[in-house]
């Protein structure tokens, strides 16, 4: 459904069962440190070839617009793409059973022996290591986009909206969508 | 347990999941609220810790919720908050994607989904520089936030490894 004229993409796989689903996403929750944005980026576009570059942007911009963690929707929503219901609950079981485990595991340890100087030092670097993937993630995402003007300017405004202004989240689609949409429009008649 | 703990935790969650646009990330003030200041689940020393436990763990930051749910009701409280933070927002995704992919307006579907992709794009941008002015404080820090970066972004080799650098160097006290 979605193949960008201007912006350069690669083919895809056709078929994914509610298997592959499972399987995929749950390495995505056990390697997803950091935040599994960028492990589901990897796995579905770089791996697997499950979604062009540019199809990935384009289903996690409607997951952003509805309320819920943007990858959990992502999941659900690609699941239901290539397996119907029974694959979006396979892709949400799949993503949330191992990092489910291991965060109460984490949380019980941490009931039991409470913060330590070690651990500390250990969420520092964890932290500096995810930073860099998700600047990664954001290059990547970008790429396809460089050489159009009008999408590095709205990407531009939501960045400083954010970074900037400190605006929550929501205002900053809400305000933007109807924008972005309607340039998207004119130029595209 | 007293069982209105847990409905507490369900109402709360529940309603938490259909108001988070933008993400786990946009409700954090809001958890702290309910968790913190308006049930006292915990402290705000504890939910600090906590966060940065569900955040340097693996997995979605939503998971959050499961150490609230577990801090205010154990396992089942666990179990409970993660169910009722993602089972609403989870069924209102499926029933829009499958509306959405079942329209036939094709030409109007690709230009909403393009011009919201920019947007995307510059909300990845400010939170990759949100948390790397947060994360990255020393040498140490910026080299392994470029070791990650340059591993993802030029090369197919996988950047877990690096996360094992990390905790490795951690845990003998360099940080």
């Amino acid at each position: 459904m979605t193949s960008a004229p201007m912006t350069e993409d690669q083919p895809t796989v056709a078929m994914v069962t509610a298997r592959d689903l499972f399987a995929g996403f749950l390495k995505v929750g056990i390697q997803g440190f950091g935040g599994v944005l960028p492990w589901a980026r990897r796995m579905i576009v770089d791996e697997r070839h499950w979604l062009s570059e540019v199809e990935f942007t384009d289903l996690l911009s409607l997951c952003q617009l509805l309320p819920g963690p943007n990858i959990v929707n992502l999941s659900v929503a690609l699941g239901n793409r290539f397996a119907g219901p029974w694959g979006a609950i396979a892709a949400v079981t799949g993503l949330l059973a191992a990092p489910f485990c291991i965060v109460m595991s984490l949380g019980m340890l941490y009931a039991a022996y409470g913060n330590s100087e070690a651990l500390g030092g250990v969420f520092r670097n964890l932290g500096a290591a995810a930073a860099g993937l998700v600047l990664a993630t954001a290059w990547k995402v970008a790429k396809p986009y460089i050489r159009r003007p009008e999408a590095i300017i709205v990407a531009a405004m939501a960045f400083v909206a954010v970074v900037g202004f400190g605006w929550p989240l929501i205002y900053v689609v809400l305000a933007l969508s109807p924008l972005s949409i309607a340039w998207v429009w004119r130029l595209a008649r | 347990m007293k069982p209105d703990v847990l409905g507490t935790l369900v109402r709360h969650f529940v309603l938490l999941s259909l108001v988070a646009i933008g993400g786990a990330n946009a409700v954090v003030p809001e958890m702290h609220r309910i968790a913190v200041e308006v049930e006292h689940w915990m402290t705000d020393r504890q939910f600090a810790e906590l966060f940065a436990l569900a955040n340097a763990a693996p997995g979605p930051n939503v998971l959050m919720v499961c150490l609230i749910g577990f801090q205010a009701a154990g396992i089942v409280g666990a179990v409970a908050a993660t169910i009722a933070m993602c089972g609403p927002s989870c069924l209102l995704t499926y029933f829009v994607v499958r509306r959405w992919e079942r329209s036939r307006n094709g030409r109007l579907k690709k230009i909403v989904q393009r011009g919201l992709a920019p947007i995307t794009i510059g909300l990845i941008a400010a939170s990759a520089f949100l948390l790397t002015r947060a994360a990255v404080h020393d040498w140490l820090g910026a080299a392994l936030a470029a070791g990650t970066f340059a591993l993802m972004a030029a090369t197919k080799y996988n950047p877990l490894w690096l996360f094992g650098v990390a905790t490795a160097l951690g845990l003998v006290g360099i940080s």
